[in-house]
């Protein structure tokens, strides 16, 4: 299974990530020669096998549901690149730039 | 004193400091000047803090004085990966991306080396994000092994090792995701255990792929990895998968040998591209089992062979969705704002000009490019590749081809291994296809890197646990590791078998010239 330039630069964007023309290069050959690898798992019947999401599978585990104390404002804005004094700032979303 | 002291034992040093004759100041001291002295050639560490480092020992040598109550490690100096969040501290991943990260809240396992009362000694160089089995990965340095430094010294987990074989800390916490603690184990020539999956909390350490990290010990010892797991493991409801059982005393029973011990080495493991000193090395630790009084057994794990692709669908399927959160926004990098709209603004012109419409609908807003530019600076080449990979298999599409598909084969790899232990108590193999490569070897093919995990990948799919300790010397001098991996829980049983061949054998007491 191969896969295109035109792919990759599709799967950068979902990844939001932004592949500069030399990376989309090496990308799409590296990929492509792992995907290629991956195939072989095909060779593996799995009907009716159960996918194993867990090794250990619990499932709702649920904690009583008291008040406690979250984090405070200032600790979880402390690392903020970009805050006012109360929120985290990002570039506008609506309109030309 | 010095020499003496840092060549010791945890044990014996806990010892040391219990009866009086040794301080934790006089330990620590030793230490941090034992990194001063070779950490330059090795570099496991990315941050020590010799004056906060002090005052802790001295603090817990006054407590000592005086009579109060010590914790499990009181006065111990204690090396940590630096993938664990620590309140107000750098927990930098080795990652551009965290570099100026400093965590609101402690892991539950930082919390329980506080409160055993260890000695905080320094943060270890990792691959970025745990991604990777060289080292090379760091966005800050590689670090080197300590045996020959032109050498790495195995990944994710490779300061973690590499500190411990250099004897600049006597106790070292790492994590696993498909080998990170056992391969640089392997590679470094001391002994560290992937714990059960659910053994040791989570919480607090930087997630990867959440269905296969572990937390574990690296140490001198099969006894010293035991004083520690005892500390880290237990339940902890801030980890929802982390199981509610409880820990065996470890440390306690670690010495006493298995009674009719059944081991099994797996055909498949002995096949192609096994190097001959490590086969060799392998066959030797299990005869040396035999004449121990246990029976050996030969054993298939059918699906191993389809382990490494297995893996390398899942770890990064888990990975894109975990490093999803590093958008620029909530903490981490992110990039230059007026630079990046500026950009934005010009390629906008350009398309107007061009008349391309098309390309100018597709054009990202400023939000979406802040993210991308941002994850693009703050990212480098092995962990772009994973996300990209990861995506591409959750893309639309591909779902039950790639992601479905692995998690079926994954549950065959643990059907395999639940037949074998009906008929072996451990199963006992190469940790690492061969010694340490060079720095620079593989690093411009990554399916070569991935396959370097063969032996290892299946303990964490399974979600069963694994040791690695020394059982050889290349000709080249480099050491080999033996591979021990015990049923679910059974951490006690591994640590016992791995003390066995440790009272056997001098492999763990050879330490590299550095």
């Amino acid at each position: 299974m191969s896969l295109t330039r035109a792919e990759v630069e599709k799967v950068s964007l979902l990844a939001r990530l932004l592949l500069t023309e030399e990376e989309l290069g090496w990308m799409t050959e590296q990929l492509g020669a792992i995907l290629e690898y991956m195939a072989l798992l095909g060779e593996v019947d799995t009907t009716g096998v159960e996918p194993m999401a867990h090794a250990v599978e619990v499932s709702n585990v649920f904690r009583p549901d008291g008040v406690q104390p979250g984090l405070d404002r200032e600790a979880a804005l402390a690392n903020a690149p970009h805050r006012d004094a109360e929120c985290y700032l990002v570039p506008a979303v609506l309109g030309e730039v | 004193m010095m020499t003496t002291l840092i060549h010791q034992s945890a044990a014996e040093l806990l010892g040391l400091l219990n009866a009086g004759q040794a301080t934790s100041a006089e330990l620590t001291r030793a230490y941090l000047a034992r990194i001063d002295a070779v950490d330059g050639k090795v570099r496991a560490f990315l941050r020590v803090d010799p004056s906060a480092a002090l005052a802790r020992a001295e603090e817990i040598d006054a407590r000592r004085k005086s009579d109060k109550p010590l914790g499990r490690l009181a006065g111990l100096p204690v090396a940590v990966k630096d993938l664990l969040c620590t309140t107000g501290e750098p927990t930098t991943c080795a990652s551009r991306m965290l570099e100026n990260f400093r965590p609101p809240y402690d892991a539950t396992v930082v919390q329980r080396l506080k409160a055993a009362d260890a000695v905080l000694i320094g943060r270890t160089n990792m691959d970025e994000f745990a991604m990777g089995g060289s080292n090379e990965n760091s966005a800050f340095f590689p670090t080197r092994n300590p045996w020959d430094t032109t050498r790495i010294p195995g990944g994710s987990s490779g300061g973690a090792a590499a500190c411990v074989a250099a004897r600049m800390a006597p106790l070292s916490v790492g994590s696993d995701t498909g080998g990170s603690i056992r391969c640089p184990a392997a590679l470094c020539g001391v002994s560290g255990l992937k714990p059960t999956y659910g053994r040791v909390s989570r919480y607090g350490l930087v997630a990867f792929a959440s269905s296969l990290d572990q937390i574990g010990p690296l140490a001198g010892s099969a006894e010293d990895c035991a004083l520690l797991l005892e500390v880290l493991a237990g339940h902890d409801p801030k980890d929802s998968t982390s199981v509610d059982r409880p820990v065996p005393d470890y440390s306690r029973t670690v010495t006493e040998p298995l009674k009719n011990l059944r081991i099994g080495w797996v055909r498949e493991h002995f096949g192609e591209g096994l190097d001959a000193e490590v086969e060799k090395a392998v066959r030797e630790a299990i005869r040396g089992y035999q004449s121990q009084g246990a029976t050996v057994k030969e054993l298939s794990l059918p699906h191993g062979k389809y382990a490494v692709a297995t893996y390398y669908i899942i770890a990064p399927c888990e990975a894109s969705s975990n490093l999803a959160r590093y958008d620029g926004v909530h903490f981490g990098h992110r990039t230059d704002e007026k630079a990046m709209v500026a950009e934005l603004e010009a390629q906008r012109k350009d398309l107007h000009q061009r008349g391309d419409q098309k390309a100018l609908d597709d054009l990202d807003n400023a939000l979406i490019r802040m993210y991308r530019r941002s994850r693009a600076e703050g990212f480098g080449p092995e962990v772009k590749r994973r996300i990209m990979l990861g995506t591409y298999a959750l893309s639309a599409g591909y779902y039950d081809a790639y992601y479905k598909k692995a998690l079926q084969v994954r549950r065959l790899i643990r059907r395999d291994f639940d037949e074998a232990f009906k008929e072996v108590d451990l199963i006992v193999g190469p940790v690492t296809p061969s010694p340490a490569y060079k720095i620079g070897e593989k690093i411009g093919n990554p399916l070569e890197m991935y396959l370097y995990d063969l032996y290892t990948v299946s303990t964490n799919l399974a979600g069963i646990a694994g040791m690695s300790i020394p059982c050889g010397l290349s000709s080249t001098g480099l050491p080999i590791g033996l591979h021990l991996q015990a049923p679910p829980f059974e951490e006690d049983r591994l640590l016992r078998g791995a003390a066995m061949f440790q009272q056997a054998t001098d492999w763990h007491t050879r330490q590299p010239e550095i």
